[in-house]
């Protein structure tokens, strides 16, 4: 069975990579610093579970340590001039777009026709995909196609791509392991209560005696807890627990359905507003290289409000 | 009756929107608030980083979907693809950035709404292929664009990504979401029709569609307006 683990590997080995290539590599001002951060997410991949968890702990603490004094910087890996890059793109043409297509087909593939299939290998019988992580798994496979592809049409070494990745991976910097750290902290608060405290202090302060505020302060509330958790599968339990199922269902009779459906896409307009949605809002602005860490959240700004203005209007009517 | 809500972790809360409002750096931020909200719920240290520790193991699978894709993007970049996407659209003469946006976001909620959420996403679709498509749309029209006019159309790259995926995959029944809802509904002693839930979604989805489409026409304006600005300046 394909399972995640090939993945955690993957991963890890293209980790230890990148601190090995950054350890050496002299044009990093603060290539120890570097390579000893990602030598230590290496670690979390290749060792997983088998870290006994006081010691993963110490070790997320000292990695956020090194990126939050500075010391993660990229290398100066020389780069292929414009001119090549341009030659080259004229003579491989359509042909480019093929492995990046093939991330999106064999995900898909993956996850509705390999879905079920099984396989037997010398008296070991399963499924081929591990079903408990059926589209990372396919997603995962999709890479591997893309990146064989890649290879092939390119005329590049594996190691080339590595060394590639390494570039990417040293542009993003600390950015890529935001949304991680960013998930530990959701469990935490999820351990020490902070939604049950949240939910009390909405319910006990705001007065919902009128329809439009009852409406306004549920889109709201799904809005702003999402922005401070990050997530809207976070704040949906607690902002329907708190507002919409006592007051909206059981003073207004709101149907169900519309309740749910318009409070899950108010909790996403504050997924667009908060740069604790790291891996959509934060990640991204790396990604693409843009000096204000919070342009693409800016950028969402103009769609997200007047649509949670429009969801109030939508659940005060449909109601 | 409330007596027993512990109100303190409140201030990891307070902690992260301090953080940001200050701009401390992020990973500070974030580790400075697991020690506050584990601290006010009087956890001890120990018990805190062992928390720590096991949830940051548990949540590796998801930085892999960013990671995955770049050896092969990585490839591809070197060889020109950028260049490629660039030159393929400079073609098209009816090309602007705010419409060829618009197509992206369409194809991309459409495709969620049926489920296909992985047509698309930052390190596979935007950063090889949409963003510079769009920069080069800008540019075979106006010309050479000031840098922030450049880091605006990206990051409009990347908000288009992420509000047609938003907004589309909550219309697909058998999303993560509308699963959550119908357990917590159900939880709740109410029984809801997972269909009803998508559907009373569309009218959001179409509101985020006309009211992003009309954001994208408004770049398209500002990019001509700048062009014109840029060019008076030089004369």
């Amino acid at each position: 069975m394909i399972s995640l683990d090939v993945f955690y590997l993957l991963v890890g080995l293209l980790f230890a990579a990148t601190a090995v290539m950054n350890l050496r590599d002299r044009s990093n001002p603060r290539r120890v610093g570097t390579a000893l951060f990602w030598g230590l997410y290496a670690l979390v991949y290749l060792a997983g579970e088998r870290l006994p968890p006081l010691l993963a702990g110490l070790l997320m603490l000292a990695m956020a340590l090194i990126a939050g004094f500075n010391l993660v910087r990229p290398g100066q890996p020389q780069a292929v001039p414009e001119e090549v890059r341009r030659a080259s793109a004229e003579r491989l043409g359509h042909r480019l777009l093929l492995p990046a297509l093939a991330i999106p087909v064999v995900t898909m593939l993956g996850s509705t026709l390999l879905k079920d299939v099984r396989i037997d290998l010398r008296g070991w019988v399963g499924p081929l995909l591990d079903p408990k992580n059926l589209t990372l798994v396919s997603m995962g496979c999709g890479a591997i196609v893309a990146f064989a592809l890649a290879c092939r049409v390119t005329r590049a070494t594996p190691l080339q791509g590595v060394r590639e990745a390494r570039r990417l991976i040293d542009a993003m910097g600390w950015a890529v392991v935001l949304p991680h750290m960013l998930a530990v902290l959701g469990l935490l608060f999820a351990e020490a209560g902070v939604g049950k405290a949240v939910a009390h202090v909405t319910t006990s302060y705001i007065p919902m005696d009128s329809r439009l505020v009852a409406c306004a302060a549920f889109c709201v509330g799904m809005a702003l807890f999402t922005v401070v958790m990050g997530n809207g599968f976070a704040a949906f339990p607690v902002i329907a627990g708190g507002i919409g199922i006592p007051v909206l269902v059981g003073v207004y009779h709101a149907n169900p359905a519309v309740m749910a459906a318009i409070g899950m896409f108010s909790a996403y307009c504050g997924t667009l507003m908060t740069p604790m949605a790291a891996n959509f809002n934060v990640v991204p602005a790396a990604l693409l290289e843009l000096p204000d860490k919070n342009a693409v959240i800016k950028a969402q700004l103009p769609t997200a409000l007047p649509l949670l203005g429009v969801n109030i209007v939508l659940l005060y009517f449909l109601l | 009756m409330h007596t027993a809500v512990n109100l303190w972790p409140l201030l990891g809360i307070a902690v992260v929107v301090a953080g940001f409002l200050l701009r401390a750096h992020p990973v500070l931020v974030v580790v400075a608030a697991c020690a506050i909200t584990g601290l006010a719920a009087a956890f001890p240290v120990t018990h805190i980083l062992e928390s720590l520790g096991s949830a940051f193991i548990k949540t590796r699978n998801l930085p892999l979907i960013l990671l995955l894709p770049l050896a092969a993007i990585g490839l591809l970049e070197r060889a020109g693809l950028k260049e490629h996407a660039q030159a393929s659209i400079a073609k098209i003469r009816s090309a602007t950035t705010g419409r060829l946006l618009t197509v992206y976001l369409f194809v991309r909620e459409l495709a969620a709404a049926f489920g296909l959420t992985s047509l698309g996403g930052h390190p596979n679709m935007v950063r090889p292929l949409i963003a510079p498509m769009a920069e080069a749309a800008a540019e075979a029209r106006v010309g050479r664009l000031p840098e922030a006019l450049r880091h605006r159309i990206r990051a409009m790259s990347a908000a288009t990504d992420n509000v047609g995926l938003f907004f589309g995959e909550d219309v697909f029944v058998a999303f993560g979401a509308i699963v959550l809802m119908q357990t917590i509904l159900r939880a709740e002693g109410l029984e809801v029709d997972p269909l009803h839930m998508a559907l009373w979604g569309i009218p959001t989805a179409v509101s985020a569609f006309v009211i992003h489409a009309w954001n994208l026409r408004r770049l398209d304006r500002r990019i001509l307006r700048e062009a014109v600005n840029d060019t008076g300046l030089r004369q």
